[in-house]
């Protein structure tokens, strides 16, 4: 209903009703419509993009499962069927892709400290899990000495001693990775907030840390832990040859963590340090409480980033000898019973799919993370 | 013994000279309004109080408590004193009530069940006690400063500060919060507000303080600051706001 143009007052005698939305805006085809044909060129990529998809993937897929071999007691009959994958050499070496040169008759202790970890894991991760607190200091405190105990071994409970030699295969790339994780975010929110600190000292050697260790390859650290550790450390302690690493890769990544949080930090209104300051709140408090909380809620994309970077950064520990997953895929396709053209491209398109299945998990984890933390933001 | 006391204090933002020989004492339970054109200091003056800012001359005291640069002086002061920012500040990630109990069990160390009592009891006051457990960004702005008011109160303040505290709010929401500010005043609450609302100042100020390019101009009962300004500037200031 309009305005009478010939009058300037006028008032609404009844009100507008809600209409539901038009038909053609929902629904399938509007979809279609909307993303995949709404012009000329949009209409011809979908169509290009459509028959590249038809082209690769019908011969992967059936490389991967119609014409694979699934199993063989050895690599004859993979030798005589070129066009498939070769999964029994997988199923074959499985043991040994996931503990390397582990001791048989110790392999158990492996596996219960994955078990272990993986519940432990799941309890923190779970959103809807109680006791959340208690199973943060399992993980945290508890863990890591159960942990060591059982892969490292302790003659006096009966475990006898796996020197990390014989270690390899998928739970080193998991201890590395995991080891990495849960050390290198503290470190680098301690390093972030030093790098903002008021006292030139902390800040003068945050910024040093940082930039130094952003400034070299990861294999330069990797190379430097490993040879220049036991410099630092008093003589006579020599540091474990799978530590040195470890500690590589915790320092690399706090440095790359630091630089996400320290975005976030800066992204926080100043209004938010006023009012914890305001409250009487210290330094410590207020950061614990009050900025940090909000901060890394902010990064966690960067982040999961850097999470996902170092789960696939751990590949390079083999370069300073340690048998992490990779490595020991790459040996196991030296074993000359089943050396064939299949093997490899085989055990590489496991490895492939093993890192994608966690590096994709952590992803859509962050992203659910996201929205569930994201809520009291929402304006 | 004064809730405050401002005695020949300067202020520098560099080499820009924002608060200029200022003398001012307020006495306990004393209600001040302070008002200005923007750029006058008056914000800086507040944040003063509880050392959101530092002054490089001159002496504050605040309930006998001189301000230095020692942090048990600072911490000592901002205990006694509740401060009501233009953005409220509250913390978004954490509810309406965690909010209210954060400084009263982290800072006064109370048990938690004892201060979310408290808590409730000055949501009640504002008169929000049911939005107690949504998060800020789900209240109106009118709520969301009333809960920064009773977060404030929480720590049983014995002085506060209101910086602006409805110049971001959306006109229908301003009356509920000089509302709560009203009574709040009526119960003898020792106050130091900046407002441009002239109403507010009128109706519940014991003193007006008027401020101009860092300086006290004029400070005077409200009823002779509006009716009988003295200074040319505040005149100059009222017929340009209160038109």
């Amino acid at each position: 209903m309009a305005a009478p143009a010939n009058s300037a007052a006028w008032v609404r005698t009844r009100s507008e009703p809600a209409l539901p939305a038009p038909l053609f805006s929902r629904g399938a085809f509007a979809w279609a419509r909307a993303n995949l044909f709404s012009s000329l060129s949009s209409s011809l990529l979908t169509i290009l993009m459509l028959a590249l998809a038809l082209w690769c993937a019908p011969p992967l897929i059936e490389w991967a499962t119609v014409k694979a071999i699934w199993s063989a007691p050895d690599g004859a009959t993979c030798r005589a069927h070129q066009d498939g994958a070769c999964w029994a050499f997988i199923a074959h070496k499985i043991n040994y892709l996931r503990y390397g040169s582990y001791p048989v008759t110790e392999r158990w202790r492996v596996g219960l400290t994955e078990i272990l970890g993986a519940s432990l894991t799941v309890w923190l991760l779970w959103p809807g899990a109680r006791h959340r607190d208690i199973g943060a200091g399992l993980f945290f405190l508890v863990f890591p000495i159960v942990a060591f105990v059982l892969l490292v071994g302790w003659e006096s409970l009966g475990l006898s001693h796996v020197d990390t030699l014989l270690w390899g295969g998928v739970f080193v790339t998991l201890v590395t990775a995991l080891v990495g994780i849960v050390f290198s975010l503290p470190l680098g929110v301690l390093l972030a907030l030093g790098r903002r600190s008021h006292l030139p000292v902390v800040r003068l050697a945050s910024v040093i840390f940082i930039e130094f260790v952003r400034g070299v390859p990861f294999i330069t650290v990797l190379f430097m832990a490993n040879n220049m550790l036991p410099l630092f450390l008093p003589a006579g302690w020599e540091p474990d040859r799978f530590m040195r690493p470890l500690v590589g890769i915790v320092l690399f990544s706090a440095a790359y963590m630091a630089e996400e949080v320290r975005g976030g930090l800066q992204s926080l209104p100043g209004g938010q340090y006023e009012g914890a300051m305001a409250l009487g709140l210290h330094y410590r408090n207020m950061m614990r409480l009050v900025v940090l909380p909000q901060a890394l809620v902010l990064v966690i994309p960067g982040i999961v980033n850097n999470f996902i970077g170092l789960f696939k950064d751990t590949t390079l520990v083999a370069i300073v000898g340690i048998n992490d997953f990779l490595a020991t895929m790459d040996n196991a396709t030296k074993d000359t019973i089943w050396s064939g053209p299949t093997i490899q491209p085989t055990g590489y398109a496991f490895a492939a799919l093993f890192y994608f299945v966690f590096c994709y998990a952590m992803s859509r984890y962050s992203a659910s993370m996201e929205r569930r933390l994201g809520q009291g933001r929402r304006r | 013994m004064n809730a405050i006391e401002f005695v020949g204090v300067h202020k520098w933002f560099g080499s820009f000279h924002v608060l200029r020989n200022i003398d001012l004492e307020v006495r306990p339970g004393e209600r001040i309004v302070v008002c200005g054109p923007s750029g006058s200091g008056k914000s800086t003056l507040i944040r003063c109080v509880n050392r959101l800012e530092e002054h490089q001359r001159g002496t504050i005291r605040v309930d006998g408590i001189e301000l230095t640069a020692d942090v048990k002086r600072i911490d000592e002061v901002r205990r006694e004193v509740g401060m009501v920012f233009q953005q409220f500040n509250l913390f978004p990630h954490l509810t309406i009530l965690e909010n209210c109990t954060l400084a009263p069990i982290w800072v006064r160390k109370m048990p938690r069940r004892e201060a979310e009592e408290v808590a409730m009891r000055f949501l009640g006051r504002v008169k929000i006690p049911e939005q107690a457990h949504k998060y800020p960004g789900q209240l109106s702005g009118g709520q969301q400063q009333r809960v920064a008011i009773a977060r404030a109160l929480c720590m049983s303040p014995k002085i506060m500060l209101f910086d602006e505290p409805t110049s971001s709010l959306d006109p229908e929401m301003v009356k509920e919060v000089l509302d709560t500010m009203t009574s709040l005043a009526q119960d003898g609450m020792t106050m130091i507000v900046v407002t441009h609302e002239m109403g507010f100042a009128r109706q519940v100020a014991d003193r007006v303080v008027f401020m101009d390019q860092g300086e006290i101009v004029e400070i005077n009962a409200p009823a002779e600051f509006f009716g009988a300004p003295k200074h040319e500037r505040t005149k100059a200031f009222l017929s340009q706001i209160l038109r």
